[in-house]
């Protein structure tokens, strides 16, 4: 017995002292729409520099709550703070990365980008006022494409999440029956359907579901060959999400530094924009510069040399002039 | 058990005895259900479980979703440290917690109130004691950190080696301590060295069927040790538990991470099988 | 208290250190009673007790929080699986105590007690891969074919079957705790003494009324009590049901739809709560759990020792 003890005490004294030079490390948590690329990012920057960033998707509301309670060295959120709530939270926020967000469906004998939709038949659909993929109003906008007769089930965000923001962003500003019965936020009440946690459980569970219907990052939908939908934009025009539609949307955006990048691309404006795109936001606190400094070396690294693995995975890289705002404001705050 | 109206059309002695053989069946059928049930969970385990282990998972670390390959070591190693720290925590308390109540206290009404409430906290939600360290060891401290996981579970831990220990002492014949107080010892001495002797087996299996116990715990670690995708044994920083990753991979989308939960179920399930089976073992072969 | 005769420096020690050790038990309760009430503090403040536990509103955006829907998924789910798992319990402890040969009682002791340690994350995962699947596929379309037209019944099963939802979840929770209620109802069975049954036997009676009429009335009190501690048990489960239960905010009637437990809610929503008065919120369902678990534990213990003191009468 006693043997045993000293055993595992030595065990512990060991991996005390291997702690002393033990490799840089940060955290980070936070919206689960930028995972797979910060992840990939990460992954990439241990391999050049050794420093492990380990980036949690816990959704971006549990980004902005750890960051706030200073539970992590950067918080991700792709719910934009506004400028007021960061000076009360005393928070710096700046865009990672520009990314869509995508219906998607499980539909029998549908292939991806086959389906279209508009923002009022999306809107009925995640109301639980179009209750079947039969339905005349979706029949309609798609002439010749075989639907399968099943109830819809619907998959919504049960965290508090930047995607769902993004989403019902959209619907809002799109459908007034959506604005005045359910709203815009991270986190709203959903009128039907089943809640997953993160995009990966979204996915996930339309994945596992019958003539379900959810919405996510493109990313997950690519990776996982879920039905992703056409949808028609504020030009209308319907567009397929991917690279372009995405980028189009993205430069459609003035990014202000002043207002620390506040900024939605819901509905944006422009022939080929996808309507429901967004940026994701990176959040520092003010008081830990130690940590910022690292944490920024790591996004300017990933500003330089992460382009490719960002369009690998069909998220837009922050155009050059914006690249340069962000910089610029780093510099402001004394983070470079 | 039969229906009423059964008894007009048999004789008494007939009612009886069909009303014997229904209850028979009913029960082994409740029986084979149990094992039915245990048999299809452990068997899908094992069955998606060995497809899914490869030597990659123990000697790689994750790489991002999307991409083939990886492994769980961080998983693997975080899941053992923070398993023996709190073994290392909960213990000690609950083997001394229990020599009280069992000695120093026998028989007092502190010792049934706190054998009342060990027995209670037991079973209280893992969860709540997640939200609890939350709120006293990760926000003010300012970063989730691998002792507040460690330190969730001793407390679930306490309470069961508590009273287990409280039990195997109370076995131990009292004539035995007479013995050893006649010779002149003091208390103490007599505890550490008669009656922890004779109950030693016990207290062990004790703290076997404990770490079972807490080895598959997931809520009390989910806002405490947190996860982390790189291997570390930094126990002041969020680190990988088998558990939580089994809960994120399970609930992803991507097929190499519900291989990969998998493959962690099955090492876990193994691992307290073992634990749990070993544990009554000796208690079959010590308590005959 | 037992004392020796002479008093000894290192006994006193000794005895401090073990009784600091025994007291950590009362420090925990307290301390998380009062560490969930003071962290709850804004929240209860903001919607009261009633207000809070009656308000079936749970919105993040216009930040009103009620635990009504939490707490009636955590009901509904835990009495659906004590409807499913006592009798089963039950009639495995009937066999194991009563009616199977001596050979069959080890292994089937053993496989109740290895169900009884398979965590219960395993339970979940199982759950969504494995059972969510069949649910959706055979069973569930098949219940709603026979009952969905029937009237009163019928409610239960409407909508889609996608087996994501309380029935699937308390399908899984009821098989994580037959074996506790069957391992305990199976060990208060054990303490009829073995002369009352014989005499019964003796008289003639058949298996089943020796244990209808003499096994089962000796020990209700014990089997009563495993079955509230089971209960207990189901209230705090989280991982079993997270998977399968689908998160929904609103009060259902029918066993397909998705609803939620306070733990379920917890275990999404404790880390990503962005407003304090959330976060907040969560911690008062934390703390009302706490309470409902504690006080149906406590009543659980308070048969169970009950009846142990009758039998040791």
């Amino acid at each position: 017995m006693k043997t045993i003890f000293k055993l595992i005490l030595a065990i512990i004294l060991l991996i005390s002292f291997t702690q002393a030079e033990a490799a840089e490390k940060l955290n980070g948590a936070g919206a689960t729409f930028p995972y797979p690329v910060y992840s990939a990012w990460a992954f990439d920057y241990n391999k050049v520099t050794g420093v492990q960033l380990n980036y949690q998707s816990i959704g971006s509301g549990g980004g902005q709550r750890q960051i706030s309670d200073r539970t992590v060295d950067f918080g991700a959120s792709d719910d934009p703070l506004k400028p007021e709530k960061l000076q009360t939270d005393k928070l710096l926020q700046f865009p990672a990365v520009i990314g869509g967000v995508v219906p998607v469906g499980n539909l029998e004998g549908v292939t991806p980008g086959q389906l279209k939709l508009d923002s009022d038949t999306l809107c009925k659909i995640f109301l639980g006022e179009i209750k079947s993929w039969n339905d005349d109003m979706v029949r309609k906008i798609n002439p010749g494409l075989k639907l399968p007769q099943g109830e819809i089930t619907v998959v919504y965000r049960s965290d508090g999440s930047g995607t769902t923001a993004i989403f019902t962003n959209y619907l809002a500003e799109t459908c007034p029956a959506w604005k005045e019965k359910v709203g815009a936020g991270k986190a709203v009440k959903f009128p039907v359907g089943i809640g997953g946690k993160g995009n990966e459980g979204v996915a996930n569970y339309v994945k596992r579901t019958a003539n379900s219907i959810g919405y996510v990052e493109f990313a997950y939908a690519k990776q996982n060959k879920l039905d992703y939908t056409q949808l028609k934009n504020k030009a209308g025009n319907y567009v397929a999400p991917g690279f372009e539609s995405f980028e189009n949307a993205a430069e459609t955006g003035d990014f202000d530094a002043k207002k620390d990048f506040y900024l939605w691309l819901t509905n944006a404006p422009g022939k080929n924009s996808w309507p429901i795109a967004g940026a994701t936001f990176i959040l520092l606190a003010k008081e830990k510069t130690d940590s910022n400094k690292n944490v920024v070396k790591f996004f300017d690294w990933a500003f330089k040399n992460g382009d490719n693995k960002a369009k690998e995975l069909i998220y837009v890289p922050l155009p050059q002039s914006l690249e340069d705002k962000v910089r610029a404001y780093w510099k402001a705050n004394g983070l470079q | 058990m039969l229906p009423g109206f059964l008894k007009g059309s048999m004789t008494r002695e007939q009612f009886r005895k069909a009303e014997g053989f229904t209850a028979l069946v009913l029960s082994t059928l409740a029986a084979l259900l149990g094992l039915f049930w245990l048999v299809f969970i452990l068997g899908d385990v094992l069955v998606h479980g060995i497809k899914a282990l490869n030597l990659s998972l123990f000697v790689n670390d994750p790489v991002p979703p999307g991409v083939d390959g990886g492994g769980l070591r961080n998983a693997f190693v975080g899941q053992l440290i923070i398993t023996i720290c709190a073994t290392l925590i909960g213990v000690p308390i609950g083997v001394l917690g229990g020599t009280f109540l069992a000695e120093y206290a026998r028989g007092t009404k502190t010792a049934r109130l706190i054998s009342i409430l060990a027995d209670i906290m037991v079973s209280v939600p893992s969860i709540v004691i997640g939200t609890f360290i939350y709120a006293i060891l990760v926000r003010p401290i300012g970063h989730f950190n691998g002792w507040a996981g460690a330190i969730a579970l001793a407390i679930i831990m306490v309470p069961v080696v508590l009273r287990t220990t409280e039990n195997m002492l109370s076995l131990v014949p009292w004539t035995l301590r007479e013995a050893a107080f006649a010779l002149g010892a003091p208390y103490y001495k007599v505890i550490t060295q008669v009656v922890y002797r004779g109950a030693a087996t016990g207290i062990l299996t004790g703290i076997l069927l404990s770490i079972a116990r807490v080895a598959g715990e997931t809520a009390p670690l989910l806002f405490t040790s947190f996860n982390n995708s790189f291997f570390s044994l930094n126990m002041n920083q969020p680190i990988s538990s088998l558990t939580v990753t089994i809960f994120q991979y399970a609930m992803g989308p991507y097929d190499n991470w519900h291989e990969q939960a998998w493959a962690a179920a099955f090492v876990i399930t193994i691992f307290i099988l073992i634990l749990t089976i070993t544990g009554r073992l000796i208690i079959r072969w010590r308590y005959r | 208290m037992i004392r020796t005769t002479k008093k000894n420096p290192v006994d006193m020690i000794f005895s401090v250190v073990t009784g600091a050790a025994s007291f950590t038990v009362i420090i925990f309760i307290v301390a998380i009673l009062y560490e969930l009430v003071h962290q709850s503090g804004p929240a209860i403040e903001r919607f009261g007790i009633w207000k809070f536990l009656s308000s079936t509103d749970w919105n993040p955006v216009t930040e009103s929080f009620g635990a009504l829907t939490n707490i009636y998924g955590t009901v509904l789910t835990t009495f659906l699986s004590l409807l499913m798992a006592i009798p089963v319990a039950i009639g495995i402890a009937v066999f194991v105590t009563e009616i199977s040969p001596n050979v069959m009682k080890g292994p089937i002791g053993i496989a109740i007690e290895l169900l009884a340690a398979i965590p219960s994350i395993i339970y979940g995962m199982w759950g969504l891969f494995t059972l969510s699947p069949i649910m959706s596929t055979y069973i569930e379309p098949f219940l709603k074919n026979i009952f969905a037209g029937v009237p009163v019944v019928g409610i239960l099963f409407q909508g889609t079957p996608m087996g994501i939802d309380i029935l699937t979840a308390s399908i899984i929770l009821s098989i994580m705790i037959i074996p506790f209620t069957a391992s305990i109802s199976r060990d208060s069975f054990n303490l009829t003494p073995a002369v009352v049954k014989e005499s019964a036997y003796a008289l003639g009676a058949t298996k089943w009324e020796v244990v209808r009429d003499v096994v089962i009335p000796y020990s209700k009190l014990g089997v009563f009590g495993g079955i509230v501690l089971s209960l207990g048990r189901a209230l705090g489960e989280t991982m079993a049901v997270a998977f399968v239960l689908g998160n929904n905010h609103r009060i259902t009637t029918s066993l397909f739809d998705a609803a939620a437990t306070i733990t379920v809610t917890l275990a999404n929503e404790f880390a990503e709560a962005d407003t304090d008065i959330y976060l907040s919120s969560l911690f008062y369902l934390a703390l009302v759990l706490f309470v409902m678990s504690f006080i149906t534990l406590a009543a659980a213990k308070f048969f169970l020792l009950k009846a142990e003191r009758k039998y040791s009468r």
